[in-house]
């Protein structure tokens, strides 16, 4: 049985496909202002490297931002529940789950079976998402990937205040203007997301095995930054950002089975 | 999955529209008719004043912060006329929408804002302390203003000496009124209000506690418009006599088997005043056949509670139905100062722990099947303590969902992401959205 799961994500669409619960293609395309054309170009692009028509899927969720618009999709599920799904296939020991998308972040506490027991979703602020690290780099003339190696080179802690995008991006400005060095102002960006990101999965408790999952988990300084503060190590899986299309295909496949 | 359970319109409802826009119309023209106006807080004894007359017309400044709060265009323009004025944006945002009016002067419901006599207010939280001297700074040092301390803590603190502090300022509070108005005061019709706002009271609990059936009679949003009017008007005969005819339409609803949303399978409270312009959220409930049966804040604001001999929460007994008989305006003040500070919403600006029980009890016996708080910027007093709350909900096992907003300052509410919210609750509750 061939399944699709596709997480129509604010800044890209994730396609992937599970054959007898093995992921054997991945997509991803930029969202754009089209969601829908570009969702169905994922799903096109990962039919192709898969070798199928769409007529061989037997069921497919959508989830994400805009899993409304992913028409063809037969289900949808949120992006808490699909992460519960796919950590708990990925990562039976983990209990925690925290996603770090381009707008939003999450913490997610999760049953031994993948059941949902509790969620944090960061509130009308962009300081605990994606978004807020691409903006900070822009700020100090850096490309995005460059911002974890140059985090870790980091030799001195340097405190950074503001809770918000906006205010942060000022505040990266007076740093400059101060000469701090730019491996202590990313790794200032990263502290102050991290703290944030840890606050906020606090409030639902934290509970070991912790998994890190959403297209930031693959920038390593932040990494760095959320372990330091929350005193753990942290379970990322190979491809982090594909999370919330696999638990959705997981629950492609609970539908096709007729659960 | 179709509809389980009858419904039907409320039969009052047009009656009940028809009271809060006379309210509203009788403050504005209350100078036509030789009446006087005040203005004060809901939480205001406003029975005190009846006795100057059946012509002195109120404006309670929360419920008009709703109203405005309802009008998206014109509450952003009085909070910028606010922010114009130089006042921060992180203030009550009833408050804001109060003194926005009178910035723009204009009322909500057509024509000037009207100038009040006097100010009759209380003291519950700091906003309220200092929302009417404002209007003062605002509209005119020369409103006469009376404000009664009441931060006496917890009822079941209360003693004879706490007692004796709030009855003595409303025993100043009515030599302050003749002075101020030149009238001379009627303690019969204070008497006859005191027995009004008790009746009230009580039986706006009753109709809440009829909401423990399932399928439930009322759902929150409809039980907004008619909790308001205990905000208004409390103590008026029109809201006690409307409150009975509810009731009884209610007990009918039970009776019947009618239900507010017709596919309920799904029951959860909420708290606080709710984010006033995006109602949606309610009927957004519906999807999943959820009903919010009510809250603390919807039942515990207006309608006044007793535990009764099966432990579980009912309506307080009025005066009257205790045999109690009021002679006298000491007694009367008495009566309505005790009764009063035994409100439930009252309890938990002193410890946050006395919500949290309140809370555990509706939703054991209201039959709920989670909770959605609402962590309200736009009111200090009732948002302090809600994680403390959340915390104990969960820990006596209630799933909560938690969002954040203002009931009046829209700029504060995202209505997408709390719908996405919404959907992520229900998927762990396990309800999926009726698609029939």
């Amino acid at each position: 049985m061939n399944v699709a799961g596709i997480d129509c994500g604010a800044k890209n669409v994730k396609a992937l496909i599970l054959e007898e619960g093995k992921i054997i293609a991945k997509s991803s395309v930029f969202s754009g202002f089209d969601q829908k054309a570009a969702a169905k170009e994922a799903l096109d692009l990962v039919l192709k490297d898969a070798g199928l028509k769409k007529e061989d899927l037997s069921h497919i969720t959508a989830t994400g931002a805009g899993k409304e618009e992913v028409s063809f999709s037969q289900g949808t599920i949120t992006e808490v529940g699909a992460n519960a799904k796919a950590i708990n296939f990925l990562f039976p020991s983990a209990r925690t789950v925290i996603d770090i998308g381009a707008e939003e972040g999450r913490a997610i506490k999760i049953s031994e079976k993948g059941k949902v027991v509790d969620f944090a979703i960061n509130e009308k602020c962009a300081a605990g998402a994606g978004t807020f690290t691409e903006t900070m780099a822009r700020a100090l003339e850096i490309k995005l990937e460059e911002m974890g190696a140059l985090s870790l080179k980091s030799q001195k802690a340097v405190p950074m205040n503001a809770q918000c995008a906006v205010f942060a991006e000022s505040e990266v400005v007076s740093l400059i203007h101060t000469k701090h060095t730019k491996e202590d102002i990313v790794r200032a960006v990263h502290d102050a997301i991290a703290d944030r990101i840890a606050s906020m999965a606090r409030k639902i408790g934290i509970e070991k095995d912790v998994a890190l999952v959403g297209g930031v988990a693959r920038n390593i300084g932040f990494v760095d930054s959320l372990k330091r503060d929350l005193e753990l190590d942290l379970l990322i899986p190979e491809d982090p950002e594909f999370s919330c299309a696999l638990g959705a295909a997981y629950a492609a496949v609970e539908k096709a089975k007729g659960g | 999955m179709g509809a389980k359970y009858k419904t039907e319109p409320l039969k009052c409802w047009d009656k009940a529209k028809e009271i809060r826009l006379n309210y509203y119309k009788n403050f504005a023209t209350a100078h036509e008719k030789g009446g006087l106006r005040w203005a004060g807080g809901a939480w205001s004894f406003d029975a005190i004043p009846a006795g100057l007359g059946d012509d002195v017309y109120p404006l309670t400044g929360e419920p008009y912060g709703a109203a405005v709060a309802f009008n998206k265009d014109f509450a952003l323009k009085c909070h910028e006329a606010v922010e114009k004025a130089g006042y921060a944006r992180d203030l009550c945002s009833y408050m804001r929408n109060y003194w926005g009016s009178i910035l723009l002067n204009k009322y909500v419901f057509g024509g000037e804002f009207p100038k009040p006599d006097f100010i009759w207010q209380d003291h519950i939280c700091c906003s309220h302390a200092k929302w009417y001297q404002v209007v003062r700074d605002l509209e005119g040092k020369d409103i006469p203003m009376h404000c009664i301390d009441v931060s006496v803590g917890p009822y079941e603190e209360l003693t004879d000496n706490k007692l004796d502090y709030v009855v003595g300022q409303m025993h100043d509070g009515i030599e302050w009124l003749e002075a101020v108005t030149g009238r001379k005061y009627d303690d019969e019709k204070l008497i006859r209000a005191v027995h009004d706002h008790c009746r009230s009271e009580s039986i706006w609990a009753e109709v809440c506690a009829l909401n423990k059936t399932v399928p439930a009679p009322l759902d929150e949003k409809t039980m907004y418009s008619l909790y308001v009017h205990g905000t208004l008007n409390k103590s008026s005969k029109i809201v006690a006599d409307f409150y009975e005819e509810l009731r009884d339409e209610v007990r009918d609803r039970v009776k019947r088997g009618i239900a507010a949303v017709a596919n309920e399978r799904c029951r959860v409270m909420s708290d606080t005043q709710p984010p006033w312009a995006f109602l949606s959220v309610f009927r957004y409930l519906e999807k999943y056949g959820c009903v919010s049966v009510g809250s603390l804040y919807t039942f515990g604001l207006i309608g006044m509670w007793e535990i009764k001999e099966d432990g579980s929460w009912g309506p307080r007994k009025t005066p009257q139905e205790e045999g109690i008989e009021i002679k006298d305006r000491d007694k009367a003040l008495r009566i309505l100062a005790s009764w009063e500070l035994n409100k439930p919403e009252w309890q938990h600006f002193y410890f946050p722990q006395l919500k949290s029980e309140m809370m555990i009890r509706i939703a054991k016996e209201w039959k709920l099947d989670g909770v959605l708080l609402h962590y309200n910027r736009g009111c200090e007093g009732l948002s302090l303590g809600i994680a403390e709350n959340r915390l104990a909900l969960k820990e006596a096992g209630f799933p909560v969902m938690s969002f954040e907003g203002n009931m009046g300052d829209e700029r504060e509410f995202d209505e997408a992401q709390t719908m996405t919210r919404i959907d992520a609750f229900m998927e762990s509750l396990d309800f999926e959205k009726d698609v029939s």
